[in-house]
C-alpha cells in the first residue's frame, strides 16, 4: 500500500496543494517493514524501504500491521479510522520533530488516508 | 437562480454574565418549547443549523442557539488580551443559565454536545426545576487527556489547521465531505487558543463522574446519544456515565462521529426524532 502513496498523492492536486508548503522526510512503519517517505512541497517525490535499524527521518509514523490494514479498509472500524484515534488505542505513534508533524496534520492525515479515499484499499 | 432564505433569525444581546459584560450572539427558529442548543469545544452555533432549518422541529419547538463567549461571533470580554482563556464547570453552568434566562425560556430542554454533554449532566443535576430535560451527544462524565494539547497554541503551529487536524478524524468516516469540511472550517475559524480552553473543563477540570448519582430524572429526564465512531468521548465513556444516572437512556448512533448534528444531520435526525417527541409529549 505504501509504495502506491506516491502515485496517489501526486495524481490529486487538490492535496498536494495543500502541502505546497510540506517538506518532510518521513518514516512509516507498519509491524516490522519500514519505508521513507520523501515530501517535497506537497508531493512525494520518493518512497523507499528502509532495511538498515538505524536511519536519518524527521519524523516517524510508526503502527502495527493489524492498525494499518484497518485504517486503510474503506469502512474501518470505530477508532481505527484515524491516526489519533490509533494512538489513543495504543496502536500507533509518533515520534520526531513533533512540531513539523502537527504543523502538517491534515495534510499528513489525507495523505495517508489517500489508498482509503481511491478505494484501492478495497 | 433565487436565493433560499433560510428562517433562522440572528441577534446580539449585551449581558453580564459573572460580573463582566458581555457582547453574545444567538440564533433562533421556531416556537414552541425552548430547546437551546449548545456546541462543541472550539466551534460554534453553526453546528445546529441544519436542526434550526429542520420544519418538523421548529414547528413544535423554539430552537436557541448561542455562540459562547470567545466563539463564534461572540466576542471575548474587554481585557481579554491580558488572560488566558480558561473553562470550568462553575463558568460553564453561570454562562447557560444566565443565558437560558436573559431570553426569558421557561424550563427549555437542553442539549450541549461534547463539552455540552458534559455540562447538560451537571444542569440536570443542580437545576432539574430550570431545565424540563437533557440531551447529551457525546456525552460523558470526564475524558482523560491522551494528547500533549498544547499544540493547539503554539506560535510556530497554525490553530486553525491543526485544530481542523485534530477534528478531522472525529468525525465519523461515512460522514458527507460536504458536513465534514463545513464542521472543520468553523474548527479552523476558531479564536488562538479557545478550544484549548474549552478542554480545559473537557479533561482537567469538569469531572462530574462523583455526581451522577444525585441527578434526579424523575425531575428532569436525561437522554443520551453517541456516535459510535467517536474515540474522545468514546461509547465506554458514555456507557459508564448512563449506567450511574438512575433513568438516563442512552442510544449508540451507527456510523456517527463527535459532531452528530453537523457532521451528518440527515443521518442524526433518526436518532434525535424520537427524542424530541418524547419531551414534545411531555
Amino acid at each position: 500500500m505504501i509504495e502506491r502513496l506516491q502515485e496517489l498523492v501526486n495524481a490529486d492536486p487538490a492535496l498536494v496543494r495543500r502541502g505546497r508548503w510540506t517538506n518532510a522526510d518521513m518514516l512509516l512503519e507498519t509491524g516490522a517493514r519500514r519505508w521513507l517517505v520523501a515530501i517535497r512541497a506537497g508531493r512525494i517525490e520518493a518512497v523507499r524501504t528502509v532495511e538498515m535499524a538505524v536511519a536519518p527521518f524527521d519524523f516517524a509514523i510508526r503502527g502495527t500491521e493489524e492498525a494499518w490494514a484497518e485504517f486503510w479498509k474503506p469502512m474501518p472500524k470505530p477508532r481505527h479510522h484515524d491516526l489519533i484515534a490509533l494512538i489513543r488505542e495504543g496502536k500507533m505513534r509518533f515520534e520526531g520533530d513533533m512540531d513539523l508533524l502537527m504543523a502538517n496534520l491534515l495534510y499528513l492525515k489525507l495523505v495517508l488516508e489517500a489508498p482509503r479515499r481511491t478505494g484501492v484499499a478495497a | 437562480m433565487s436565493p433560499v432564505i433560510e428562517p433562522i433569525a440572528g441577534r446580539y444581546m449585551r449581558l453580564q454574565i459573572d460580573g463582566r459584560e458581555h457582547r453574545l450572539y444567538w440564533e433562533e427558529a421556531g416556537s414552541g418549547v425552548p430547546l437551546l442548543c449548545l456546541h462543541t469545544a472550539g466551534a460554534d452555533g453553526r453546528q445546529y443549523r441544519a436542526i434550526l432549518n429542520d420544519p418538523t422541529i421548529t414547528e413544535r419547538f423554539r430552537v436557541v442557539v448561542f455562540d459562547m463567549p470567545w466563539h463564534g461571533k461572540s466576542s471575548p470580554p474587554e481585557g481579554w488580551e491580558r488572560e488566558d482563556y480558561k473553562l470550568t464547570t462553575e463558568s460553564y453552568v453561570e454562562l447557560v443559565v444566565t443565558v437560558a434566562e436573559a431570553l426569558g425560556l421557561d424550563r427549555p430542554a437542553l442539549m450541549g454536545c461534547s463539552i455540552g454533554g458534559r455540562v447538560v449532566l451537571e444542569l440536570a443535576r443542580r437545576h432539574p426545576n430550570l431545565f424540563r430535560a437533557v440531551i447529551g451527544l457525546q456525552s460523558s462524565a470526564f475524558v482523560q487527556r491522551y494528547f500533549d494539547l498544547s499544540y493547539l497554541h503554539r506560535p510556530n503551529i497554525h490553530g486553525g489547521e491543526v485544530c481542523a487536524a485534530y477534528c478531522y478524524g472525529l468525525v465519523g468516516p461515512g460522514a458527507p465531505q460536504k458536513h465534514r469540511w463545513e464542521t472543520l472550517w468553523h474548527y479552523m475559524q476558531g479564536g488562538p487558543g479557545v478550544f484549548l480552553g474549552d478542554l480545559h473543563f473537557y479533561s482537567i477540570d469538569g469531572d462530574v463522574s462523583g455526581r451522577l448519582a444525585e441527578i434526579d430524572t424523575a425531575r428532569c429526564p436525561v437522554f443520551m446519544l453517541t456516535g459510535e465512531y467517536d474515540y474522545s468521548c468514546t461509547l465506554e465513556a458514555s456507557r459508564e456515565t448512563a449506567a450511574k444516572i438512575v433513568g438516563a437512556e442512552l442510544t449508540v448512533m451507527q456510523g456517527l462521529g463527535h459532531f452528530p448534528m453537523s457532521e451528518d444531520p440527515e443521518r442524526f435526525r433518526g436518532y434525535l426524532m424520537p427524542v424530541l417527541e418524547r419531551i414534545a409529549a411531555g
